[in-house]
């Protein structure tokens, strides 16, 4: 076989509706940002999925480290005093 | 320090717990590496499946048959695509994969290897092939691997449409002329017992299946799957007045479901290993067609990087 490289890897985002986030789909190989987009729309909204695409090279996405979930996520897990619930307040009160 | 052995404890408590395993967690060798394979292979399928179907585009008997075909097709190359780029999260890249399917490295299931000799066989692929994959694929839904999961939730969503059209026109033509139906009911002769042997080999030959269950790669095995497909496609055939080819189908009152007869694992494994009757004409198309396509290939890479230094100029300038 040759020694041709494949395109970059793009991670695609849609937008599914207007007044929501642009949510993580899958990625796709594209030589430049805009073949990138055209191919994201054939692949990833053949079906009303989407109204507006994002694409970003895979190589700039920095993640955290699955190891320092613990470290990095647990200390949430302990302040229930961050949740309504956690306050007491007179039946009376009905909506607060 | 994580040792080994600490790292697979968590491992296979999240598979017990039903927690998706995903790319950046740590996993067994094997387990990367069967992901791999059968996420590949089912690229693979998708786009070598493009091949039988695509025979009869410019053919189609209507626009409405037309335009169907068209677009289901294009989803084959979507979900083809999908796959991929799941199996690239494990770390293996798109041009080894492709490399090892026009070398004849990788597999794709066997059923493409079946050659589509009338417009009938478009609808019993649809119906059949496409109900036999998508069996498995609601199955593999719920695969402890993320990546592979999220895929075919998309893939399934889509799919629906190709085995109802694929009935449609099994039902049309069996209602319609006695050519017409004795075309349909060819086609099911010819499409029944490839598409029984796609689940794959009997339980107790399956040398992937134990391990795969234990991983929650798979959830059902093969002839469980198969029992499935069997139980679930007998009355549709029975609905358009199309006869099952097989002497040995009856009803199983006690286990409520259908006995079948024996399937010709020779034809199978004969097929696998390259001899069935469109292998090397399948690859051949393939191989053909991304050699065709590599100037393409590096037009849009040079375009691209030629646009970027123009950039990076002007950005300079300014």
């Amino acid at each position: 076989m040759d020694k041709e490289k494949d395109w970059p890897l793009w991670e695609i985002f849609i937008r599914s509706r207007a007044g929501l986030n642009h949510k993580h789909v899958g990625s796709l190989h594209a030589a430049d940002a805009d073949m990138a987009i055209e191919n994201a729309r054939d692949v990833y909204t053949r079906r009303n999925e989407g109204i507006s695409i994002w694409v970003v090279e895979s190589k700039h996405i920095t993640a955290s480290n699955p190891e320092d979930s613990e470290s990095l996520f647990e200390p949430a897990d302990n302040k229930i005093y961050r949740h309504p619930t956690f306050y007491n307040l007179p039946d009376e009160v009905k909506h607060m | 320090m994580t040792t080994e052995t600490s790292m697979l404890d968590k491992f296979e408590e999240k598979i017990r717990k039903e927690i998706k395993i995903e790319p950046r967690d740590w996993m067994p060798e094997k387990y990367r590496k069967t992901l791999v394979r059968q996420i590949s292979q089912h690229a693979h399928s998708e786009i070598v499946g493009m091949l039988p179907e695509g025979n009869w585009i410019t053919r189609a008997p209507s626009m409405r048959r037309k335009v169907a075909l068209l677009a289901k097709v294009q989803d084959e190359a979507g979900h083809g695509l999908y796959l991929y780029s799941a199996a690239e999260t494990l770390g293996t890249t798109r041009k080894e994969m492709t490399d090892d399917l026009h070398t004849g490295k990788a597999k794709y299931s066997s059923i493409f290897n079946y050659p589509s000799l009338t417009w009938a066989d478009i609808g019993a692929i649809g119906w059949l092939v496409d109900g036999a994959a998508i069996m498995n694929q609601v199955m593999l839904c719920r695969t402890s691997y993320g990546p592979y999961a999220r895929a075919m939730v998309r893939i399934c969503k889509e799919e629906s449409f190709h085995q109802r059209q694929g009935y449609e026109i099994m039902l049309t033509l069996a209602r319609g002329s006695e050519e017409q139906k004795a075309m349909a009911q060819d086609a099911l002769n010819r499409w029944w017992w490839p598409s029984l042997m796609m689940f794959g080999p009997p339980d107790h030959e399956s040398k992937h299946t134990a391990q795969s269950m234990a991983w929650k790669i798979k959830r059902k095995t093969n002839d469980e799957l198969r029992q499935q497909f069997v139980d679930a496609t007998v009355p549709q055939a029975k609905l358009i007045g199309l006869k099952i080819p097989d002497s040995d189908l009856k009803w199983n009152e006690e286990k409520g479901s259908y006995d079948f007869g024996e399937i010709d694992w020779d034809e199978f494994w004969n097929v696998v290993k390259g001899n069935g009757p469109c292998n090397k004409e399948r690859l051949n198309a393939r191989v053909k067609a991304s050699e065709k396509g590599q100037w393409v290939r590096e037009a849009a890479a040079a375009f691209a990087e030629k646009q970027n230094q123009r950039k990076a100029k002007k950005e300079q300038v300014a």
